[in-house]
């Protein structure tokens, strides 16, 4: 019971939900970028939602099924194809023994999500199966000839289709303002709420960068390093935001002005798209 | 202390130090909380997280002291005349005085088993270095602030480095994997090699 990895594509990990509750090590949560996808395989192939999934960065991965297995791909848009056969992602899909799965490069959106029945099964460290690429903890990144262990299938697949959620080329996402907005100048706020951002190329995982007017500080001084959770805008000392992805550091020393309340649409972000920020109240 | 919004599933509190920060800690313990120099994050929705503050009594944690633990430390860190110099002392006193004073470590963050270390000599106190270095070696003592810290594993830092030890700060094999836990007191002592 397994799939082997033909072609890892850029960057493919194991993620899971996540390893909450060990930041007192200096251990970060990690997990999926976008949860909602993650949640959605899972829910097609019949898992609890807490199941080890992969997250495959941009196409190119291409998996061997060497026994019966069923699989679902969601996140990103674009063509998915099993044996050659260009099949739907967001559904449900059998795999026979020898069956070659294969992502191709998303139409939209960034990250593609493939979830299998009975959940992918590398050991997990500090209870998670989500490799963190800041801290370098949890199962490596998937490189070619790897044995990807499934466990037991769990429960009735679906037989529904889940639809890319992602809009291309522009996202909107709700900001909390603070806890940090007070040190930044109402035009800053004015002007992170109201101006597109658009994403920069060396965004990832532990931040996406974001590329627009300075955001100018009301005051001086350093800030204490604080915790942070994803979503967190930190504002650099240039005045450029970062917002926070799942592999943020515990703790950071710039200050946040805002909160992104769901940052599953910045997992899909591309190069060059637009984010805007709308105020959301918590 | 006050309370800040962070998201719409985390509040952060604000504390007027260190001291303070500990206390709201210790006293949410079982609710998990992050503590950082002088705030705590607290997971939750945030109504019930206020809710939860304002029902919590906030008590004095002279009692949580950790274990005491002694690092060997080698003082030949490529920056340790420089601390010297902008803290106006010669590099024997500089180690002297942060092998005299006992750390207790703060908090943690920016790598796992990173450990902050605060309450050392105020004589100490260096700004990080204007150009952070891409690579610092494992296991390299430094000094930011008011804080000194050891780098866990190599990765990039900014922070002026005296020294270098072999203590296995991270270890996922032991029970515990991290060498230093909130609390805990680290001895620095100076060897040879």
């Amino acid at each position: 019971m397994s799939l082997r990895v033909l072609e890892p594509g850029p960057l493919t990990l194991v993620q899971d939900q996540g390893r909450p509750g060990w930041a007192d090590l200096g251990v970060g949560p990690s997990g999926a970028f976008d949860l909602q996808a993650l949640r959605a395989a899972n829910h097609l192939v019949g898992n609890p939602e807490d199941c080890a999934a992969l997250e495959a960065l941009g196409g190119g991965l291409a998996l061997v099924a060497t026994a019966p297995h069923v699989v679902a791909v969601a996140g990103a848009a674009g063509q998915v194809s099993v044996d050659g056969r260009p099949v739907g992602s967001g559904r449900v899909l059998s795999l026979r023994r020898g069956d070659v799965l294969r992502l191709g490069a998303p139409a939209v959106g960034m990250r593609w999500t493939v979830a299998v029945a009975g959940g992918f099964r590398p050991e997990p460290v500090l209870g998670s199966r989500s490799f963190d690429t800041m801290a370098a903890l949890g199962p490596a990144p998937l490189s070619r000839g790897d044995e990807l262990v499934v466990g037991r299938p769990h429960g009735p697949v679906s037989l529904e289709t889940v639809p890319a959620y992602i809009a291309a080329g522009e996202v909107g996402v709700g900001v909390v303002l603070g806890p940090r907005d007070d040190w930044f100048t109402a035009q800053a706020i004015s002007t992170l709420l109201s101006c597109p951002w658009r994403v920069d190329p060396v965004s990832d995982r532990i931040g996406v960068r974001l590329e627009g007017p300075s955001l100018d500080r009301a005051r001086t001084g350093e800030l204490e390093s604080e915790p942070v959770v994803r979503g967190s805008i930190q504002v650099t000392s240039s005045g450029r935001p970062v917002v926070l992805g799942p592999d943020h550091p515990v703790t950071g020393g710039y200050p946040v002005i805002g909160v992104v309340v769901d940052t599953d649409a910045l997992a899909q972000a591309r190069p060059g798209d637009v984010v805007r920020f709308r105020r959301h109240r918590a | 202390m006050r309370v800040l919004p962070c998201g719409d599933a985390a509040v952060l509190l604000d504390c007027e130090d260190a001291l303070e920060a500990r206390r709201w800690h210790a006293a949410l313990r079982d609710h998990a909380p992050t503590l950082g120099a002088n705030t705590v994050l607290l997971r939750g929705r945030p109504d019930q997280l206020r809710a939860l503050i304002s029902s919590t009594e906030v008590t004095d944690v002279d009692d949580v002291r950790g274990r005491e633990v002694a690092v060997e430390v080698v003082y030949d860190g490529p920056d340790l005349a420089d601390v010297a110099r902008h803290c106006g002392l010669d590099v024997d006193e500089v180690v002297r005085r942060h092998t005299a004073s006992p750390w207790t470590v703060g908090f943690a963050g920016f790598a796992p088993g990173f450990a902050y270390l605060t309450g050392g000599d105020p004589g100490l106190e260096v700004p990080r270095l204007d150009r952070p270095r891409p690579r610092v070696e494992a296991g390299s003592v430094g000094l930011a602030g008011a804080f000194s810290g050891i780098y866990p594993r190599s990765s990039p830092g900014g922070w002026q480095l005296i020294g270098r030890t072999d203590a296995p700060l991270w270890d996922l094999g032991r029970e515990d994997p991290a060498l230093l836990r909130l609390g805990d007191v680290v001895r620095f002592v100076a060897v040879d090699r």
